[in-house]
């Protein structure tokens, strides 16, 4: 009995992707359960798993488009335990009937041949700088030889063996560049970012806050907070909330244009941008209006944790309104981030500096942080625009307002 | 007169291992110098081994093919004469020209050339003397690349004239009358071909009872065969004694292999048994480098002698005597300083004898798995049933391909056939990618041509081989 392996469901708008990497080779036997591949779309990677255990018969290479619902391996489950050959014999006399199946079984996978013994002169190099164990590599040569190409394109095993003391004078040692392929993900964002300057009509509006009240609010409760939630209380839940009480202050930035129609939102998913080894992400967090501050970190966390460790699912990243992005965490004092189009706005976050301020006519200083709020021109006047990030700077100033809806 | 010179790295001599060592180095961006003794670049190989034996190889087997092979094509070269200084100036010019080359890529690569003979003098230190200038050269890390000089054997010392080595032997100045080859390995069995295309009448003895011995033997009596048909007279299993020298004339004596003695009458004793590490003058003992009882360098796996910061590569250390491992090693090496994984891959360096026919290998020989005991199987391919071989005249030869009995994999090919030195470069990749003799013999190959052959003994090893019966 054999089971096919097919690529799942990932979301409304993804219909391929690529298979980035297999964990298994042809003809390992692979648990129930176990991670079998890799695959990476526009927005996400995820991985796949093996339903049923069996020897694997893999039908698609490594980095090939597939599309969802394909077929890209079949496990035969009558062949747990059986010696590697057993399969192709048993399955012969059965043949004729399985004539039909749309997934037709390779021929007998070539014996796979030894990794270290048939490396080549460029691949044995490679491995011995970059530390690869190309016994868990999969190799792209024929019958699954581990070539150059795929010991550059492993995951890093470990730092290159530190190099043996060279010379003071000039070290000009190695390439002076070197390629990669751009990622579908890296690929996607450059795609993403271009259509936004191209399609809408952005423009930035500025502020400053005084973070002094939230930090004031979040050191006197702190310790009652992680107490009770088990999290600490950060700066996002606050920016969070604000950003819901401004639009629910100011309806015009909670829409969307589609073609001659604009589309108003009346929910409140705000995406918060998360920084992976992969590149960005945006998970959104859903109903912010109905979500406590508790409930925003822990959202937060879980998004951020699942994107770092590439476990994020396609449907944790649609559907935002608004996106919020922290550039602050990096150092970065003022920028102009581009909208998560087609959402009409996103507001930056900064560092947070001590800056002499004039309060009640006299200087002192204060913890303040400059904020930007990019929008689409096209849906949003300067008025609105403007009115919602004032609304965002009155609340984390004064954040009893957001309490009363003022 | 002495001059400080601080460089990365400096090479002490100039053949294939050491400029090929110094171009690398100072690819890999270290201020590099190279010190050579003679005048011009490129050591043995250049000068006097492997280019102009070439070049008088080429020339004689053309007069060879015009003396004895034209005529069956119709081609008419009666009146046909041969100038030994024009055969000879056109060696020089081959020799000149490559030996220009290399100094043209050291300029290139920004290597500062010192003449002189170099010498060890501990801390990095090596002074240059006896060339055109003193220097004392300064570096971090010094490779020494000095490679090898012929064997002299006691009882019969070169003497410049009557005994000589190959270097004179690429340079007669007159076809020899007789000339006496002591040694049937790469070099006796090429320069006795030159000479005995030229008219020479060469006897070539051999202690061992095999010529070629490094190759297996149905391959070695297939070439004794060949060369007998070109005229050359082997005695095997012979020792040489001495050498006599009776009313003006030269003999060589020896014993046969029934214990009788026998002399051979030579104008020329060509003593070609072998070469030896070349450290003369090296000053090793300076820096504590003691060598090994064949006169080799020591070294560990990436080319460290037991002095800090001196390497070594090529002839004066162990393995073949070859240009092309000792350019291997030198680029490893100095791969390996710069703190790169350069490798040499020791199974599987060719080895070539350019005779016609040539006879090459790569890999281990039959002999040598049954030695080491591995279960292997053989396919073997004759060129008389290559269409190509056929339409020029080069049936003469065969391949022999030997894989592992198991798993297939490739472990040896040799192939005696005119022009083996290149056809033995596919399955040279092959093994180098550790291929089975299937993955040779699945390899598509050009027809028609020679490296059909190559492709028909893979196939023949599992009885595969289309033209064959």
């Amino acid at each position: 009995m054999a089971t096919e392996v097919t690529i799942p469901a990932m979301g409304e708008s993804i219909s391929s992707g690529i298979l980035s990497a297999w964990h298994v080779s042809d003809g390992d036997t692979v648990e129930k359960g176990q991670t079998i591949f890799e695959l990476e779309t526009d927005k996400i990677t995820s991985e796949g798993t093996a339903e049923v255990a069996g020897v694997i018969s893999i039908q698609v290479e490594a980095d090939e488009e597939v599309e969802i619902g394909q077929v890209v391996a079949v496990i035969d489950e009558s062949a747990v335990g059986a010696a590697p050959a057993a399969p192709a014999a048993s399955e012969a006399p059965a043949a004729p009937s399985e004539a039909a199946a749309p997934a037709e079984a390779p021929a007998t996978p070539a014996a796979k041949v030894d990794p270290v013994a048939t490396l080549s002169p460029a691949a044995r190099k490679a491995a011995e700088e970059t530390g690869a164990d190309v016994t868990a590599i999969t190799g792209s040569g024929k019958d699954g030889r581990v070539m150059k190409s795929d010991i550059l394109s492993a995951p890093a095993a470990k730092a290159p063996a530190p190099a043996a003391p060279k010379p003071a004078a000039p070290v000009a040692t190695g390439e002076r560049e070197t390629r990669k392929k751009m990622s579908p993900l890296r690929r996607k964002i450059a795609e993403r970012l271009v259509t936004a300057t191209q399609e809408a009509a952005m423009l930035t509006t500025f502020n400053e806050v005084d973070m002094s009240a939230v930090m004031k609010l979040r050191k006197t409760h702190q310790e009652a907070f992680v107490d009770r939630h088990g999290i600490k209380l950060g700066f996002m839940s606050f920016f969070t909330k604000a950003v819901t009480h401004a639009l629910q202050a100011v309806p015009e930035v909670n829409a969307r244009i589609e073609g001659n129609e604009i589309v108003t939102h009346h929910f409140y998913d705000i995406g918060v941008a998360v920084g992976t080894p992969k590149g960005l992400m945006v998970p959104t967090i859903r109903d912010c209006d109905q979500k406590d501050f508790a409930q925003i970190e822990k959202d937060i966390i879980h998004y951020a944790k699942a994107a770092r460790d590439g476990k994020i699912q396609m449907s944790d990243l649609e559907g935002g309104v608004f996106t919020i992005s922290n550039g602050g965490i990096y150092g970065s004092m003022l920028s102009t981030p581009i909208i998560n189009y087609p959402q009409p706005a996103i507001l930056g976050l900064h560092n947070i500096q001590q800056r002499a301020v004039v309060v009640n006519g006299e200087v002192v200083a204060r913890p303040m942080m400059y904020l930007a709020l990019s929008y689409d021109h096209r849906l949003i006047d300067g008025k609105e625009a403007v009115t919602c990030l004032v609304k965002i700077k009155e609340a984390i100033e004064d954040p009893s307002r957001l309490l009363f809806g003022i | 007169m002495s001059q400080e010179q601080p460089f990365d790295l400096v090479v002490i001599g100039s053949g294939p291992g050491g400029y090929v060592a110094a171009i690398r180095s100072a690819q890999l961006g270290f201020k590099t110098a190279l010190i050579e003794k003679d005048k011009t670049l490129g050591g043995t190989c250049l000068n006097v081994g492997c280019i102009p034996s070439k070049a008088l190889l080429h020339s004689t087997e053309m007069y060879h093919f015009a003396a004895h092979g034209a005529s069956e094509h119709g081609i008419d070269l009666s009146n046909l004469s041969i100038s030994i200084d024009k055969l000879m100036a056109k060696k020089d010019r081959t020799v000149n020209q490559l030996c220009g080359g290399v100094a043209g890529l050291m300029k290139a690569n920004k290597i500062t050339v010192f003449n002189g003979l170099g010498m060890l003098e501990g801390d990095g230190k090596v002074r240059v003397s006896g060339g055109s200038e003193e220097a004392l050269v300064v570096a971090k890390h010094i490779v020494i690349a000095t490679g090898s000089a012929s064997i002299e054997l006691p009882f019969l010392p070169f003497d410049g004239e009557t005994v000589v080595s190959s270097t004179e032997a690429i340079a007669f100045d007159k076809v020899p009358e007789k000339l006496v080859v002591v040694g049937a390995g790469a070099i006796g069995l090429e320069l006795g071909s030159v000479w005995a295309r030229l008219g020479a009448q060469v006897d070539v003895v051999e202690f061992l009872p095999v010529i070629a011995p490094t190759f297996d033997k149905d391959v070695s009596k297939m070439a004794e065969r060949l060369f007998k048909k070109q005229s050359l007279k082997f005695h095997l299993g012979t020792k040489v004694t001495g050498i006599k020298k009776d009313a003006g004339k030269t003999y060589l004596t020896a014993e046969n292999g029934k214990g009788e003695a026998i002399e051979m009458e030579a104008d020329k004793v060509l003593v070609s048994v072998g070469r030896k590490p070349y450290t003369e003058g090296l000053g090793l003992s300076t820096v504590g480098i003691e060598t090994d009882e064949k006169g080799r360098i020591p070294i560990d796996a990436h080319f460290k002698t037991s002095a800090p910061g001196v390497y070594a590569i090529g002839d004066v250390v162990p393995g073949p005597m070859l240009a092309h491992k000792a350019e291997e090693e030198g680029i490893a090496c100095v791969e390996r300083i710069a703190g790169q994984a350069g490798h040499v891959n020791y199974e599987v360096i060719p080895n070539v004898i350019y005779t016609e026919p040539e006879i090459s290998s790569v890999g281990i020989t039959e002999a040598t798995a049954k030695e080491r005991g591995i279960a292997v199987k053989t396919g073997k391919f004759n060129f008389a049933a290559n269409g190509r071989a056929i339409a020029s005249d080069k049936t003469d030869g065969f391949v022999k391909v030997i894989a592992d009995k198991e798993t297939d994999r490739l472990l040896g090919v040799q192939i005696i056939a005119s022009g083996s030195s290149e056809l033995i470069a596919s399955a040279v990749s092959h093994m180098e990618y550790g291929g089975s003799a299937e993955d040779l013999g699945r390899t598509i190959h050009a027809h028609p041509t020679l490296s059909e052959a190559v492709k028909e003994a893979a196939l023949a090893v599992d009885g595969n081989a289309i033209h064959s019966v």
